[in-house]
């Protein structure tokens, strides 16, 4: 079980979720274990409904007029909350760093941009740096490896945050992956742009995991999960994949990436 | 290598080289390990970088008055000093300076600029004997390939293949059952060749204003050799490499050689001012100093600024996860790796370069690594977004970003589209997993896909909100 909420009602902080398009569609577990997580911190939680997806897609293929289209109806949609929550390093980094970044010539909307990116936080760290929150009660008996995603570990310096977390698990021993601050291969469209390279480079993250003998690969961003843990499937490795989420949520008795319920 | 194939199947034949990956890692890994320690055990690193970093912004802001002043202390140290505004412009003075002397055979040192300007393809074209007189050099002169990396330019070739390549082209090669047996006869093939040379032509580190003086970094003593022995000395520079004072230099040597190897200072470190002068032992008759544009006040002007600030150190090459799997080759361009994704657009540009800013993860280690910060990710971005803008993105991409952001644009549509996406991607699935799904391809040739929940988070979460 995890900790109940400490602070007053009154002082919960109006939680804003954005679950981001992966975890909606392909894990929604890792939603539900975000709210369950920022419940236990104190928060009030709410996922807008109307939230599609943080815009990356056009950012990153270069369509800067595509991406501030969808960053103003984000924005718009997530300013009323005191915090904005995101499981996924990459998908905050892009409302917190690269937002901003989008209205150079419109300080109206940037003003905006920065008032929320200054807000906005990955969900673990969070946790860890906002809310003060440690796990409490949670066991796991198992042995885990830890990948940190780019965008979290590079633009928004989340490193430390998910080790001390994931420590306060009981019985949970994490061995130290090689090059775990290396690239996946993932990088959103990347790994389907130029598939040849990126199997090159998530076959050698693969054999790093492998290495370890741990049991469970953990991370923060499901697209990197996702590639990993595909490739490793693909290999016939046993290794197992979670959001780093859902084993603080309790769940890391339940299915694994790509296991049945 | 043909330019004129394209990047992806640039991208295959490196995939498919079983010593490639193998040639790459022996290098950059131990370039990675040996910098690491040196920037663990160099506390004030980071105030050494912001330093770093400033000096060549305030040089690259005051281009005209350090250029000027360093071509008036030139020419007191009695160098010639020449302006190219091209690389083309640059290799036609330099053949023009050799025609002149007579030069038959010319030495030359390792130098980047020198292969962006085309300057071995000039001299042979205009007859001029050119000796490759770096090791690394040596070899892929030899073999006939274009540099692989910047500092090691021949890191593509693993040891046994360059047993074999200097076998079949050494006249007295030996058994060459060690790779001190190699070097030595390197040495021995290129020893007779220093000293029959009329010129020598190398490139610079640091041009120092203040002195009119050239600096060169290296490890192997070849560039004294190339510098000193000729009667001729031509240095080709390209303009960002000018510092205020020796003293900048250092403070620039200390961080680049560092990131390069982990080393805290090449093994030689010469500064070159002037021809010989009366009384001195040795030195050249003339000293020839070509300052190169090739592009890089275009760079002021279209926003790429910071990529002046490069050392050259190639950090960003060694921990590049794209660059240590396809190695330099691949990018097709004089400059690999992050640094050269940048660069190569302005040389060759956009339309036949465009892969190289897409063919990136952006997870910005390369920044991280950068003697100087330069942003690398964001000048890549910048150019994916010119890229977009005009129009020079395949139209499958450019039509599944504007379908994305259709929906993207409409919550109640987006929230149809993913519960469609729950429904149909299970089909093609075999328990937990697919391994096969119609335009998934890019996905799943490699690694499978994990089959999607039943209905969505949004769907899920409707449901039980009271």
């Amino acid at each position: 079980m995890v900790q109940k909420p400490g602070p007053t009602p009154r002082e919960a902080p109006n939680v804003g979720l954005f679950v981001t398009c992966l975890v909606d569609t392909m894990r929604p577990s890792i939603g539900f274990a975000a709210i369950t997580l920022l419940e236990a911190a104190g928060c009030r939680v709410e996922a807008p409904l109307d939230q599609t997806c943080c815009g990356q897609p056009a950012l990153n293929a270069g369509d800067r007029d595509g991406a501030a289209q969808v960053a103003r109806r984000t924005i718009a949609l997530l300013e009323p909350f005191d915090a904005v929550v995101v499981p996924s390093g990459s998908c905050a980094a892009t409302i917190k760093i690269h937002y901003p970044e989008l209205f150079h010539d419109d300080p109206a909307w940037k003003a905006r941009a920065e008032a929320l990116g200054a807000r906005t936080y990955e969900l673990l760290s969070y946790l860890a740096d906002q809310r003060g929150w440690l796990p409490d009660q949670v066991a796991l008996g198992a042995t885990a490896t830890y990948h940190d995603s780019c965008s979290g570990l590079r633009e928004l310096g989340v490193h430390a945050q998910p080790r001390r977390l994931l420590a306060a698990v009981e019985g949970l021993a994490l061995r130290p992956l090689a090059g775990s601050d290396t690239c996946c291969g993932f990088g959103g469209t990347f790994c389907v742009k130029y598939p040849a390279i990126s199997n090159a480079i998530v076959g050698e993250k693969a054999g790093h995991v492998e290495a370890t003998g741990a049991e469970l690969l953990l991370g923060g961003d499901l697209g990197c999960l996702m590639n990993m843990a595909g490739k490793l499937h693909r290999t016939g490795s046993g290794v197992r994949a979670f959001h780093t989420a859902e084993i603080l949520a309790g769940m890391g008795t339940g299915p694994a990436i790509g296991e049945l319920p | 290598m043909s330019a004129r194939r394209s990047f992806d199947a640039r991208v295959r034949d490196a995939l498919a080289d079983p010593h490639l990956k193998i040639a790459i890692e022996r290098t950059t890994g131990n370039a990675r390990t040996k910098r690491a320690a040196a920037i663990l055990s160099w506390p004030s690193y980071p105030a050494v970088r912001d330093l770093a970093r400033d000096i060549k912004d305030h040089v690259i802001a005051n281009l005209d008055h350090y250029l000027v002043q360093f071509e008036r202390n030139a020419l007191a140290s009695g160098a010639q000093v020449h302006w190219a505004r091209t690389g083309q412009e640059a290799c036609a003075i330099v053949v023009d300076i050799c025609r002149k002397a007579g030069v038959r055979s010319a030495t030359r040192a390792k130098s980047m600029l020198g292969e962006e300007i085309g300057l071995p393809h000039a001299l042979a074209d205009a007859g001029i004997e050119r000796v490759e007189t770096d090791l690394a050099e040596h070899i892929i002169q030899l073999a006939g390939d274009p540099p692989s990396h910047i500092v090691w330019p021949a890191l593509h070739k693993t040891r046994e293949q360059v047993r074999a390549l200097f076998l079949a082209r050494h006249h007295d090669p030996g058994a060459l059952e060690t790779v001190e047996a190699m070097v030595a006869s390197a040495r021995r093939e290129l020893r007779a060749r220093f000293q029959a040379a009329d010129a020598g032509i190398s490139g610079a580190n640091f041009l120092i204003a203040d002195t009119g003086a050239i600096c060169t970094v290296t490890n192997e003593g070849n560039a004294e050799l190339t510098t000193t022995l000729p009667r001729i000395h031509i240095v080709t520079a390209g303009i960002e490499k000018l510092v205020p004072s020796t003293a900048h230099a250092m403070a620039l040597l200390r961080p680049l050689v560092r990131s390069a190897t982990g080393a805290e200072l090449t093994q030689y470190t010469t500064f070159h001012c002037g021809p010989k002068r009366a009384g001195d032992r040795d030195g050249p008759d003339a000293f020839h100093i070509v300052l190169v544009d090739g592009g890089r006040t275009r760079m002021l002007d279209e926003g790429l600024a910071e990529m002046l600030r490069c050392l050259r150190c190639g950090a960003c090459l060694n921990h590049c996860v794209v660059y240590r799997h396809i190695g330099g080759h691949a990018y097709g361009g004089t400059y690999p790796g992050p640094m050269g994704s940048v660069l190569t657009p302005i040389f060759d540009g956009l339309p036949q370069t465009r892969d190289l800013a897409q063919a990136c993860t952006l997870n910005g280690q390369c920044q991280e690594v950068c003697p100087v910060a330069i942003p690398l990710p964001t000048l890549l971005r910048g150019w994916r977004d010119r890229s977009w803008r005009e129009g020079l993105e395949p139209a499958t991409v450019r039509w599944a970003v504007r379908a994305w952001r259709f929906v993207a644009l409409r919550p109640a549509l987006f929230r149809l589209v993913n519960s469609v996406a729950v429904r149909a991607m299970p089909l093609f699935a075999r328990g937990g997993w697919i391994r096969r799904m119609p335009l998934a391809g890019g996905w799943t040739d490699h690694r499978d896909l994990p089959r999607p929940a039943a209905r969505t988070f949004m769907a899920q979460y409707r449901s039980q909100r009271p």
